[in-house]
């Protein structure tokens, strides 16, 4: 468990956030200026707040009242930066062995042989930065990380160099670099597709303050955060898993709490875990479905949680199907009819047409080994 | 032709291992004080920065005659330093070669450091960070990333005071003299040869000396700093 309650003045810019996170991989979230960056480098030791504390379990790196402040060399944070930063003047190899070198041999638990597996790069290995693609340069670098065997990974933007075909061949890798080397990873990022396929915990950072911490459904499923994660239009998100597809009907069958959803086919193995993003404005309600009757593939119970306005003309329901949280934005006019209140059982429908592979972020964590291509 | 023209004269080997010897101590000796002083300029800040900077560079302005008097005056059997390391230690420097070589070094001590210290300000500081983030403490990974990243600039600077130190004239004749065997280096036996007569044949040799000795020495620095710089884009 990482526990940061830091302070620092900057000028006119105040950081002043206080957060715990756990394991799995925790996304720090904001556009750029709002301190995302400062806060990794607090907790790599490479920049130093006015005050505060930073610990990860017991082990404390910074707490000036105690008189600690552990230089970075000592705390054993990994860090990827967002630009790769191998030495030049090594091969791949002494790069990926550098921090491992400076460890002791029984603090050497990360195996070089399953890195380099993992990552790949087995055939980078003599060869020097200069000579490697941008890819193939940030997985050398995560892989130097993790050699080091440290107790936290810290990630800043570690894709935001690269382009959207290289963004895609790393992001399933490291998707499952928390669980397979069971490491606490904290992720820097504006991008929220990044979010989705990456992030079990999201902290939303805006000027300097942490807005809210939580699971990345329940955040973006909330109508609060909307403005701040900026993720188009309102809707929920919800974790489901891919069940069955039927090719005949060009339609794959996703498993999640309240039932089975229906959606545009989706080329993965089963099992992939996903995260399924429904828009507010595709999602009807009714009091009574007649069965048989209506084209809309999905009708998932639910009930109906909590009632807002959006604006003079729209409503905003909030539904709780069997735990998971759904959107429905309807018109003041069907609310008058139907006169909705909190705890009323309604049926969601929502056309398997209206969520496309643009909805649903693959979580899947490369566990099968060394990535495609 | 006569084929003694390509053999050396005891007088000329003298004269050029004696300038080997002297300008390579004068390079191996200041060289850490070199990139530690290029260090602390390149990468700290401290109350009197600009003064040490001008201190370091005065002898590039200043007549190499006053960087050997002074020299003198510091080291000389009665000199400040001189007499204490005569008498404590038995050391005597003026008029020795180990005096040419101190005259030398100090002479081009600011170039050596000018160089490293550019090359030290180009090392992206970032790639420390991230060494220091893997385990390398501050000192271990200026050894392994900056001086390695940094090593054209200084095999730069120390062609540079190499060279310089060869040509050392002034303060070298000022501080230890002219003495055959010990302090008469190339410059000074070329000048020594120009003043009697008759001497212009053998001049002309110790000029021709002179210029293949340093043209070598900046062609091995090209070669090497091109080798370096291979080896480090890749």
């Amino acid at each position: 468990m990482l526990e940061i309650d830091v302070y620092r003045r900057q000028g006119a810019f105040a950081l002043d956030i206080s957060l715990s996170a756990g394991s799995g991989v925790t996304a720090l979230f904001g556009r750029s200026g709002s301190g995302k960056t400062s806060l990794v480098n607090m907790v790599a030791g490479l920049a130093k707040p006015d005050r505060g504390r930073i610990a990860i379990d017991d082990r404390v790196l910074f707490d000036p009242a105690a008189g600690i402040d552990l230089p970075p060399e000592a705390r054993r944070v990994g860090y990827v930066f967002q630009e790769h930063r191998l030495f030049p003047h090594l091969s791949v190899r002494q790069n990926l062995c550098f921090g491992r070198d400076r460890l002791r041999e029984a603090e050497r638990t990360v195996s070089f042989d399953h890195v380099v597996a993992v990552l790949g790069i087995e055939p980078l290995l003599d060869r020097r930065p200069a000579g490697l693609s941008g890819g193939e340069k940030q997985r050398v670098a995560i892989g130097r990380a993790l050699l080091a065997a440290p107790r936290l990974l810290l990630m800043d933007e570690p894709l935001a160099s690269l382009d959207g075909g290289r963004k895609n061949e790393l992001l399933p890798f490291i998707a499952g670099l928390s669980r397979q080397f069971t490491i606490p990873i904290l992720y820097v990022s504006h991008s929220m597709d990044e979010v989705l396929r990456l992030a079990d915990t999201l902290a939303l950072i805006e000027a300097g303050r942490l807005v809210v911490i939580g699971s990345v459904e329940e955040i973006l499923s909330s109508p609060n955060y909307a403005s701040l994660t900026g993720h188009g239009e309102a809707g929920a998100v919800i974790s489901a898993t891919l069940a069955e597809t039927d090719s005949r009907y060009g339609i794959s069958h996703l498993r999640f709490p309240g039932g089975v959803l229906k959606v545009t086919q989706i080329d993965r193995p089963f099992g992939t875990p996903v995260r399924v993003r429904i828009h507010a404005r595709d999602v009807a309600l009714a009091l009574h479905v007649p069965p048989g009757l209506i084209s809309v593939r999905n009708q998932i119970p639910a009930v109906v949680r909590s009632i807002a306005p959006f604006d003079d003309s729209q409503i905003d329901v909030m539904l709780d199907c069997g735990g998971a949280p759904l959107w429905s934005r309807i018109t003041s006019e069907a609310q008058a009819e139907l006169a909705l209140e909190p705890g009323q059982a309604v049926t969601a429908l929502i056309k398997s047409l209206t969520i496309t592979r643009g909805d649903v972020s693959d979580r899947g964590n490369g566990q099968t080994g060394a990535l495609p291509g | 032709m006569d084929p003694t023209w390509f053999t050396l004269t005891p007088l000329e080997r003298e004269a050029l291992s004696l300038s080997l010897l002297v300008s390579g101590w004068a390079v191996v000796g200041s060289l850490p004080f070199g990139i530690l002083f290029a260090w602390l300029l390149a990468r700290r800040s401290f109350p009197g920065k600009t003064l040490l900077d001008g201190v370091i560079h005065l002898p590039l302005v200043l007549p190499p005659v006053v960087v050997g008097y002074a020299l003198l005056v510091l080291f000389g059997r009665r000199g400040l330093l001189g007499t204490p390391l005569h008498d404590w230690f038995g050391i005597t420097i003026a008029f020795t070669w180990k005096g040419a070589a101190i005259a030398s070094a100090l002479v081009a001590f600011p170039l050596m450091v000018r160089a490293i210290r550019l090359a030290l300000e180009g090392v992206d500081r970032r790639l420390e960070q991230a060494a220091r983030t893997l385990g390398c403490g501050p000192i271990q990974s200026f050894f392994v990333v900056t001086l390695p990243l940094s090593l054209p600039g200084v095999l730069a600077g120390v062609i540079l005071a190499f060279a310089r130190s060869l040509s050392e004239f002034g303060a070298t004749i000022t501080f230890v003299s002219n003495i055959p065997g010990e302090t008469r280096t190339l410059p000074i036996a070329l000048y020594a040869l120009t003043q009697v007569p008759g001497g212009d044949a053998p001049a002309f040799r110790l000029c021709v000396i002179s210029v293949i000795v340093a043209f070598a020495a900046l062609l091995a620095s090209e070669i090497l700093a091109r080798r370096v710089r291979e080896r480090i884009g890749g």
